[in-house]
C-alpha cells in the first residue's frame, strides 16, 4: 500500500509536468489549430535558461525562474512571427514539418551552446522532505503538483475573466468572424505562443530538480504530452492536465508492476486504444461533421 | 513550347507523354548503369543510400503525396522488412524468397495498421503512426528470442544465383537500381489505374470521393499496405547495405528523415522522392566537406581581403570549430526543413517546374501560377 501511494505520487509529480506540456499544445492548437511538434523543445530551452541564470550566472532562484519566463515568452512570440505566421492557413502537414524543423533546430543548438551534459538546477527545497507517518514524499515532486494546481488556477482566471482571455477563446472558435468584430487575432496569437512557451519554461523549471536537463529532454518529454493532450481530448484546457496525470500515473504503476520494457510504451498503447475507442478524447467535444 | 493534344483518356494517362521523356530517361538510365565505372567506392556507397531512400519515399509518397495520410512511422515498416530478411537468413532461405516475404509482411501489418487509422485524420494520425513505430522499436529491442534485443543481429551477404553479391560492389547497386526503377514503373501503372485515381479523389476531398462511390476505407487500407510493402522492399536492401541492425537503427529520427525526403523533393510527383534522396545522402558529403576543406578556403578569402595571418588564422580555427561541432547535422536538418516548408512548399521538383515554366512563357510568367491558397476558416478540427 505504502508503495503504491509513493509510486502514485511521483506518477502524479512526473503526470503534472507531462499535463504543462500538454496545456502548452492545446492553447496553440485551440488558438491556431497548429499542433507545435517543438513544445517539448521550449520546455528545454526555458530550463536551460533559468540553468544560465540560476547555476551560473548565480542569480536568486525565483528572480531567475521569473527571467526565463520572460525570455521564452519572448522567444514564443518570435517563433510565432517567423515560423508560423506565414503559414498559417496552409495544409496542416507543413504546419506540424516546420514545427518539426523548428524543434530539430533548437535541439541542436542547444547542444551546441551548453553541451550534452547533463544539469540540476538547485532550488530552495529541492532538498527535504515531508514525512507523513511512514510515508516520504520529496519536497520537488510536490512542488511540481503545487505548481501546475497555481498555473491552472492562473489561466483559467485569466481565460474566463479577463477581456484578453475572451478575445483568445473567441479567435480560437472562429479565427475570421472574431477579426470582424475587431479582435487583432495576429497579436492575440502570438500571446497564445507566448503564454504556451511561458508555461513550457515553467514545465522545463520545476523539472530540472526531478530529471536533470540535457539537450535532448524536450524530445523524450514532448513526445509523451501527445497521449496527454489526445487522452485529455486535443481541444480542452482542464483534459490537457488531466489526461497528463492520468497518463504520468500509468507509466509510473506499468513501471513498478509490469516487466521491463511496459513502461516506455505504456503512454502509446493508452494512446492507441484512446484513438480508436474514443477519439475526441474525455473531455473534447464531439462536433458533428460538416460537409 | 510544346503543345500536347491529347484526343482521348488514353493519350491522358500515357507513361510518356511525347518522345523527348523515351530520349531523357533513356539518357539518365544509361548514365546510371555506368557510374559503377566512373565514380569512387564512397559515391557509389552514397548512390546506393540515394536508391534506398529514394524506394522508401515512392513508398511513403503513395500514402502521404498521392491519398494524403501522413506518417511518421515508416521506419518501423523499414525495420519489420529488415529483420524479416535477417531472420529469415538464418534457416537459409534463399534471397528472392525472403526478399518477397519481407514485402508481403510488411503489406500485411501495413494494412492492419491502416484499419485503425481510417478513424484518424490528419494530427491523429501522425500522432498514431509515431505510437506504432515506438511500440515496434520497444518490441524490437524486447523480443530478444527473434531480434536479438539491442545486440542486433548480423547481416550475411546475398547468395543470389550461385554468386555472392558483396554489399559493396556493383551488382548490389544494380540490385538497388532495379528495385528503384520497378518500383517506380509500377507506381505510375498504380496511379494511373482506377486504384491511384481514387487515391488521389481521396486526398482532394473524402467526401467528394465517396459521393462518387469509392469505397473509402478500402482504398486507405490498400494504400497503406502499398506503401509499407515497398518499405518493406527497401528495408531488405538497407539491411544489406548496413550489414548490421539493431533496434536503435529505426528511431523517430529515420522516419523524420523519410518526411523530409519528400518534403525537400516535392510531395506531388514521384520525381520529388528521387531528387529529395538525393539531396539528403549528399548532406553528409557536404559536411565531410566543411569540416575538411572549408575552413581553410575560407581563412584563404579572409586573407585576400585584407585580413593579417594572424587573424585568417583565427578565422580558420573559429570555422573549423563551427564545422566540428556536434550538433551541426540535426542544425541543418532543422534549418533545411523550415526553410523549404516556408519559401519552396512545392519542393525541388516544384522549383524545376517553375524555371520550366518560366522560359516556356517566358515574358509572360506570373509567379501566382504556383501560389498556394490560404484557408484560415475552417479547419481540419471538425472534418
Amino acid at each position: 500500500m505504502l508503495d503504491f501511494v509513493q509510486q502514485l505520487v511521483s506518477g502524479i509529480a512526473l503526470g503534472c509536468v507531462y499535463g504543462l506540456i500538454a496545456l502548452g499544445f492545446v492553447l496553440v492548437y485551440k488558438a491556431t489549430e497548429v499542433v507545435n511538434f517543438a513544445q517539448g523543445d521550449l520546455m528545454m530551452l526555458g530550463g536551460f535558461f533559468a540553468f544560465t541564470f540560476i547555476g551560473m550566472l548565480g542569480l536568486n532562484y525565483w528572480v531567475g525562474f521569473a527571467g526565463a519566463v520572460i525570455c521564452m515568452a519572448l522567444f514564443g512570440m518570435l517563433a510565432e512571427r517567423v515560423v508560423v505566421r506565414p503559414i498559417l492557413g496552409y495544409p496542416q502537414f507543413s504546419i506540424i514539418m516546420a514545427t518539426i524543423g523548428l524543434g530539430y533546430f533548437l535541439r541542436s543548438v542547444a547542444g551546441m551552446i551548453w553541451g550534452t551534459d547533463d544539469f540540476k538546477i538547485e532550488t530552495p527545497f529541492s532538498q527535504g522532505v515531508l514525512r507523513i507517518g511512514s510515508l516520504v514524499l520529496a519536497y520537488d515532486k510536490l512542488s511540481v503538483i503545487a505548481a501546475t494546481i497555481i498555473l491552472c488556477a492562473l489561466l483559467y482566471l485569466f481565460f474566463n475573466r479577463t477581456t484578453l482571455g475572451t478575445a483568445m477563446r473567441a479567435s480560437s472558435e472562429n479565427m475570421l468572424a472574431a477579426y470582424y468584430m475587431g479582435i487583432p487575432v495576429k497579436r492575440v496569437v502570438s500571446i497564445v505562443w507566448a503564454i504556451s512557451a511561458a508555461v513550457a519554461t515553467c514545465a522545463g523549471v520545476l523539472l530540472a530538480p526531478i530529471t536533470f536537463i540535457h539537450s535532448n529532454v524536450g524530445l523524450v518529454l514532448g513526445l509523451k504530452a501527445f497521449p496527454a493532450a489526445v487522452l485529455g481530448g486535443f481541444g480542452s484546457i482542464p483534459g490537457a492536465v488531466v489526461g497528463g496525470v492520468l497518463i504520468g500515473v500509468i507509466e509510473s504503476m506499468a513501471g513498478f508492476y509490469l516487466p521491463q520494457g511496459w513502461k516506455d510504451v505504456a503512454p502509446y498503447i493508452v494512446l492507441l486504444a484512446v484513438l480508436l475507442l474514443k477519439p475526441e478524447g474525455l473531455f473534447g467535444l464531439h462536433v458533428r461533421k460538416k460537409v | 513550347m510544346r503543345f500536347l493534344f491529347k484526343t482521348d483518356y488514353e493519350d491522358d494517362i500515357r507513361l510518356f507523354p511525347h518522345s523527348g521523356y523515351i530520349y531523357s530517361y533513356g539518357l539518365l538510365l544509361a548514365v546510371l548503369l555506368i557510374a559503377p565505372h566512373v565514380l569512387s567506392s564512397y559515391l557509389m556507397s552514397q548512390l546506393v543510400f540515394v536508391c534506398i531512400y529514394a524506394t522508401v519515399g515512392v513508398g511513403l509518397l503513395i500514402l502521404t503525396g498521392f491519398t494524403g495520410q501522413a506518417s511518421l512511422g515508416h521506419a518501423a515498416f523499414l525495420a519489420i522488412g529488415a529483420y524479416t530478411a535477417a531472420y529469415l537468413q538464418q534457416f537459409n532461405v534463399p534471397f528472392p524468397v525472403y526478399f518477397l516475404a519481407a514485402g508481403l509482411l510488411t503489406g500485411v501489418v501495413g494494412a492492419l495498421v491502416g484499419f485503425p487509422a481510417l478513424r484518424l485524420q490528419g494530427i491523429y494520425l501522425v500522432i498514431a503512426t509515431i505510437s506504432f513505430a515506438f511500440i515496434v522499436e520497444e518490441i524490437l529491442a524486447r523480443w530478444e528470442s527473434v531480434t536479438r534485443g539491442n545486440e542486433g543481429m548480423r547481416v550475411k551477404t546475398i547468395q543470389l544465383l550461385g554468386t555472392t553479391v558483396s554489399r559493396d560492389g556493383p551488382t548490389f547497386y544494380y540490385l538497388c537500381l532495379a528495385v528503384l526503377v520497378l518500383t517506380i514503373v509500377g507506381t505510375l501503372n498504380l496511379l494511373r489505374s482506377p486504384t491511384g485515381r481514387a487515391f488521389v479523389a481521396i486526398r482532394d476531398s473524402e467526401t467528394a470521393a465517396r459521393s462518387m462511390g469509392i469505397n473509402v476505407a478500402l482504398y486507405k487500407v490498400k494504400s497503406f499496405a502499398i506503401s509499407a510493402a515497398i518499405t518493406g522492399f527497401a528495408g531488405v536492401l538497407f539491411a544489406h547495405k548496413l550489414s548490421f541492425i539493431s533496434p536503435e537503427m529505426f528511431t523517430l529520427q529515420l522516419s523524420i528523415e523519410f518526411i523530409i525526403v519528400i518534403l525537400i523533393g516535392g510531395t506531388f510527383s514521384l520525381h520529388g522522392a528521387v531528387l529529395g534522396a538525393i539531396f539528403l545522402v549528399m548532406i553528409d558529403p557536404f559536411l565531410t566537406y566543411l569540416k575538411d576543406d572549408m575552413p581553410g578556403v575560407i581563412a584563404g578569402v579572409a586573407a585576400t581581403l585584407g585580413a593579417g595571418t594572424e587573424r585568417a588564422g583565427h578565422i580558420q580555427d573559429a570555422v573549423a570549430a563551427f564545422a566540428s561541432a556536434n550538433g551541426l547535422k540535426g542544425a541543418i536538418y532543422g534549418v533545411i526543413i523550415v526553410v523549404f516548408v516556408l519559401f519552396e512548399p512545392l519542393g525541388l521538383y516544384g522549383r524545376w517546374l517553375k524555371i520550366k515554366l518560366f522560359f516556356q512563357l517566358f515574358p509572360l510568367y506570373k509567379r501566382a501560377t504556383f501560389k498556394w491558397q490560404k484557408i484560415y476558416v475552417k479547419s481540419e478540427r471538425n472534418r
